[in-house]
C-alpha cells in the first residue's frame, strides 16, 4: 500500500511546477481548480494509504526513495507511520478546503495563478517536512516551508508592510533554525546518522541525559521559531498580512503545528531529558497565557485569530512537553479543523466587507450572512471548549494530563485554565462583536454571503469542529490507539483513571469556558458606548494588551537598533574605512609611484637616444673593465 | 702599404661617434635615419676588421646579417617617415612627442 506514497508529495509539487510555468496561459479560475485538484488526489492517495494504520495492526513503514547521502543516512526516505499519516491527513484534508475556499477569496486578484503555485509548493513542502523519514529530509521540508511562507505573508508585496511581515517572518524563522541546525548537529555528532530508524531505537544507550537535554533545548529554540511559541512568537501577528486562506492553512492549521509535530517526532529524545521537556511545557504554558491575554484586546479580527493561534500552539507545547503526545497531536488536529474555520469566516467576512478587518466597524452581520455566522458561531464554542464540540475533548485531555503529573505542572495546570476562560471570552467577545449588536459599518458597504465555492468548506469544516472530537474521549480512545506505534520509546502521559475525576476536571474547564464566554457575551452584547467604557475600565492593562506589551518596540530597541547600528559600524566604519582604504591604498600608491616614473617618457627620442646610449656605454664599460 | 686594424677601428669609432652625435642632436626625422645607418655601418665596419685581422669569417656573416636586417629596417623606417611627412607636413622628431607620460 505504499508504493505510491511519494505521489502525496510528488502530486502538489508537480502543480507548483505546472503553474509555475503554465499558469499564466491556464488563468482564473482553472489553476485553482487543478492546484484542488493536485491537493485533494493526494489526499485521496493518504486515505488510501492509511486505511491499514485505521483498520489496525499494520506496521509502519520506511519506503526509500533515492540514496542521497547514505554515509549520514540522509536519504529521500520516507517513514509512513500513523503520526505521519494523521499529520498528512490533517494538511492535505484541511489544505483541500482552504484551496477550494480560495479560489472564491482570490477572485480577481491578478497574480491569481501565482497564488496557487506557492500554495501548491506549500503543501509539497510541508508534506516532506512530515513524511521525512530522517532530520536531514524534515529540515528540507523545514526550511521549504519557511520559503513559502515567506512568499505568502508577501504575496501582496506591493504594500510595504507586507514586505515587511515576510521579512521579519523569515528572519525571525532563520533563529529558530539556528538552534534546530546545531541540534541536528549534536543528534549526528551521537549517532552518526540522522536517520529516524537508527536513533530512536538507540535512544537511551547512546545519549547522556545532558547530552539529550541540550538537544531537546535546542529543538525547542527550533520548535519556538517555528511554531510561534515565547519569546520568537512575534512574526505570526505580522503574517496576517497575507491573504486570509493563506493564514487559515499555512499560520493556523499546519505550518505552525511543525514545531509541535517535531516534539513529538523526537519523543525518544525527549523521554531521557525531563528538564528539556518541562522546558518545553513551560514555554507552552507562558505562551498561552501571553497570548492569549494580547488577543482579549485586539481590534482587527485577524489578530484576534493570530494570538489566539499562537495560544492554543502553546496548549500543544504544554502537552508534548508533559509527555501527552496524543493529547498534543489530537489537540493539533481538532484546532486545524476549528482555527482553519475561524480564519476562513474572517476572510469571508472581510471579503464582504469590502478589506475591513476592524472589529469596531462591523456588527450585525448575522442576517447578512447566516452561514458565515453560524459556522464560525460553531468554531467559537469548539474553541472555548464547550462540549461536545472538538476543542472540548482535546483541551480537556490535555488539561487532565497536564494535571496528574503534578508537582510543577499543577502550577502549568492553573496557568491552562486560566488561559481557557480567557480563550472564551476573547472569542465570545469576537464573535459579538462582528455579529451581534448594531451595524456599525459606513454606508456605502453592503456585505453579503460568499459564494458557494466558500461556504462549502466552511459547513465542512464546522461538520469536522463538531464531530472531530469524538475521535479520542476518555470512553474511547481511537486516536490514542491508532498513535500508540509511533509512540512506542516512551510512556505516554493520560489524565487521571477515573470517571469521578475526569467529570472533575472537565466540570473545572467547561465551568472556565461558561463563564469566559458568558461574560464575553454579556460585556459586548450592548451598545458601542457601554463596551468601550467597560474596556477604558481595565486600564491600564487594556492598552498593554492592545499594544501586544509593546513586545515589538522592545525587540526593537534590544535587538533591531543594536544591529541596525553594528551594521552601520561594519558597513561605513570598517568595510569603507579600513577594507576599502587598504585597496584604495594600494591604488593610490601605484598611481603615485606612475607619476614619478611617467617623467621619465618625455616623448622626445633624443632623450630615449642618450638614455639608449648610456646604457650602452655601462654595459661596454662593464665588459671591459668590470671583469 | 698595409694599413693595419687601428686604423680601421678609430676611423670605425670616428663614424659611429658622428652617427651618434647626429641622432641626438638633429631633428630632421630623415638626418637622424641616416645617421642611424652610419652607426650601423660603423659598426660593420669594425666587425670586418676585426675578422680580417684575427681571421675569422664569422665576422663577414655577422655583417651580412646586419645588412639584410638593415635592409628590412630601412623599408620600415622610410614608410613610417613617408606616413608621417603626409600627414604631418613636416620631418621635425620634436613634433612627434605625443607619447610624452
Amino acid at each position: 500500500m505504499t508504493d505510491f506514497l511519494w505521489l502525496i508529495i510528488a502530486l502538489p509539487l508537480a502543480g507548483a511546477v505546472l503553474l509555475h510555468f503554465l499558469g499564466r496561459f491556464v488563468g482564473e479560475p482553472l489553476s485553482g481548480w487543478l492546484a484542488s485538484l493536485a491537493s485533494t488526489s493526494a489526499f485521496v492517495f493518504a486515505l488510501v494509504a492509511a486505511w491499514p494504520f485505521i483498520q489496525g495492526g499494520e506496521h509502519s513503514t520506511t519506503v526509500l526513495l533515492w540514496e542521497w547521502m547514505p554515509a549520514i543516512g540522509a536519504n529521500l526516505e520516507l517513514l509512513w507511520d500513523p503520526l505521519a499519516a494523521l499529520m498528512v491527513l490533517v494538511v492535505t484534508g484541511v489544505g483541500s478546503l482552504i484551496h477550494f475556499f480560495a479560489i472564491g477569496y482570490m477572485h480577481g486578484d491578478d497574480r491569481f495563478d501565482r497564488f496557487f503555485t506557492s500554495l501548491n509548493l506549500f503543501m509539497a513542502s510541508m508534506l516532506t517536512l512530515v513524511l521525512a523519514g530522517n532530520y536531514a529530509m524534515l529540515f528540507l521540508g523545514w526550511e521549504l516551508v519557511g520559503l513559502s511562507s515567506y512568499l505568502l505573508i508577501g504575496f501582496w508585496f506591493t504594500r510595504p508592510s507586507a514586505a515587511a511581515a515576510a521579512k521579519k517572518a523569515f528572519v525571525v524563522n532563520r533563529i529558530g533554525d539556528f538552534g534546530f541546525m546545531i541540534a541536528l548537529m549534536l543528534v549526528f555528532a551521537s549517532f552518526g546518522t540522522l536517520s529516524y530508524a537508527g536513533i530512536f531505537e538507540r535512544a537511551d544507550e547512546v545519549l547522556g541525559v545532558g547530552m539529550a537535554t541540550a538537544i531537546g533545548l535546542l529543538m525547542l529554540v527550533g520548535a519556538a521559531g517555528k511554531s510561534a511559541q515565547v519569546p520568537l512568537y512575534v512574526w505570526l501577528p505580522d503574517a496576517m498580512e497575507g491573504p486570509t486562506p493563506v493564514s487559515a492553512l499555512i499560520h493556523a492549521a499546519t505550518m505552525v503545528t511543525a514545531g509541535v509535530y517535531l516534539i513529538a517526532r523526537s519523543s525518544a529524545i525527549f523521554e531521557i531529558a525531563p528538564i528539556a521537556s518541562t522546558t518545553v511545557a513551560t514555554v507552552g504554558a507562558i505562551t498561552a497565557l501571553w497570548a492569549a491575554t494580547i488577543a482579549l484586546a485586539q481590534r482587527d479580527i485577524k489578530k484576534v485569530l493570530a494570538y489566539s493561534t499562537i495560544s492554543q500552539l502553546g496548549y500543544m507545547f504544554l502537552a508534548v512537553g508533559a509527555g501527552a503526545y496524543v493529547a498534543g497531536v489530537f489537540h493539533l488536529m481538532t484546532h486545524a479543523f476549528f482555527k482553519a474555520l475561524l480564519f476562513l469566516g474572517a476572510g469571508s467576512v472581510i471579503h464582504a466587507m469590502s478589506d475591513e478587518q476592524d472589529m469596531h466597524k462591523m456588527g450585525g452581520l448575522l442576517k447578512k450572512m447566516p452561514t458565515t455566522a453560524i459556522t464560525m458561531g460553531v468554531g467559537t464554542l469548539a474553541i472555548a471548549g464547550i462540549p461536545p464540540l472538538a476543542g472540548f475533548w482535546s483541551k480537556d485531555e490535555i488539561l487532565g494530563s497536564v494535571f496528574a503529573r503534578g508537582g510543577w505542572f499543577s502550577a502549568l495546570w492553573i496557568v491552562g485554565l486560566v488561559t481557557a476562560l480567557i480563550t472564551a471570552f476573547y472569542m465570545a467577545r469576537q464573535w459579538v462583536l462582528v455579529f451581534l449588536g448594531e451595524p456599525r459599518w459606513s454606508q456605502d458597504t453592503s456585505p453579503h454571503e460568499a459564494p458557494r465555492v466558500m461556504t462549502i468548506p466552511l459547513i465542512i469544516l464546522a461538520g469536522l469542529s463538531v464531530v472531530g472530537g469524538l475521535l479520542n474521549t476518555p470512553f474511547a480512545l481511537r486516536l490514542e490507539r491508532f498513535l500508540e506505534p509511533s509512540f512506542e520509546y516512551v510512556t505516554l502521559q493520560n489524565p487521571p483513571e477515573g470517571l469521578a475525576m475526569f467529570a472533575v476536571l472537565a466540570g473545572l474547564s467547561v465551568m472556565a469556558s461558561l463563564v469566559g464566554g458568558g461574560f464575553g457575551y454579556v460585556s459586548y452584547n450592548r451598545p458601542k458606548q457601554r463596551w468601550l467604557d467597560f474596556e477604558d475600565g481595565f486600564e491600564p492593562l487594556w492598552g498593554t494588551w492592545e499594544q501586544a506589551y509593546r513586545v515589538d518596540d522592545l525587540y526593537g530597541a534590544a535587538i533591531v537598533a543594536p544591529g541596525k547600528k553594528a551594521a552601520e559600524v561594519a558597513a561605513f566604519g570598517v568595510d569603507l574605512a579600513i577594507i576599502d582604504g587598504a585597496v584604495n591604498g594600494v591604488g593610490s600608491a601605484v598611481r603615485r609611484l606612475g607619476e614619478l616614473a611617467r617623467s621619465l617618457q618625455t616623448g622626445y627620442v633624443r632623450n630615449y637616444g642618450v638614455l639608449f646610449l648610456g646604457g650602452a656605454l655601462v654595459i661596454v664599460i662593464w665588459l671591459v673593465v668590470g671583469r | 702599404m698595409i694599413v693595419s686594424a687601428g686604423y680601421y677601428m678609430a676611423l670605425a669609432a670616428a663614424l659611429f661617434v658622428i652617427g651618434a652625435l647626429g641622432m641626438l642632436l638633429r631633428r630632421n626625422v630623415l638626418v637622424m635615419f641616416m645617421c642611424i645607418e652610419l652607426m650601423l655601418n660603423a659598426v660593420n665596419l669594425t666587425l670586418i676588421s676585426a675578422g680580417r685581422a684575427l681571421n675569422d669569417l664569422n665576422g663577414q656573416v655577422a655583417v651580412f646579417f646586419i645588412l639584410v636586417v638593415a635592409a628590412a629596417e630601412v623599408v620600415v623606417g622610410l614608410a613610417i617617415i613617408v606616413a608621417i611627412f603626409r600627414r604631418r607636413s613636416t620631418a621635425s622628431i620634436d613634433e612627434l612627442s605625443e607619447l610624452r607620460g
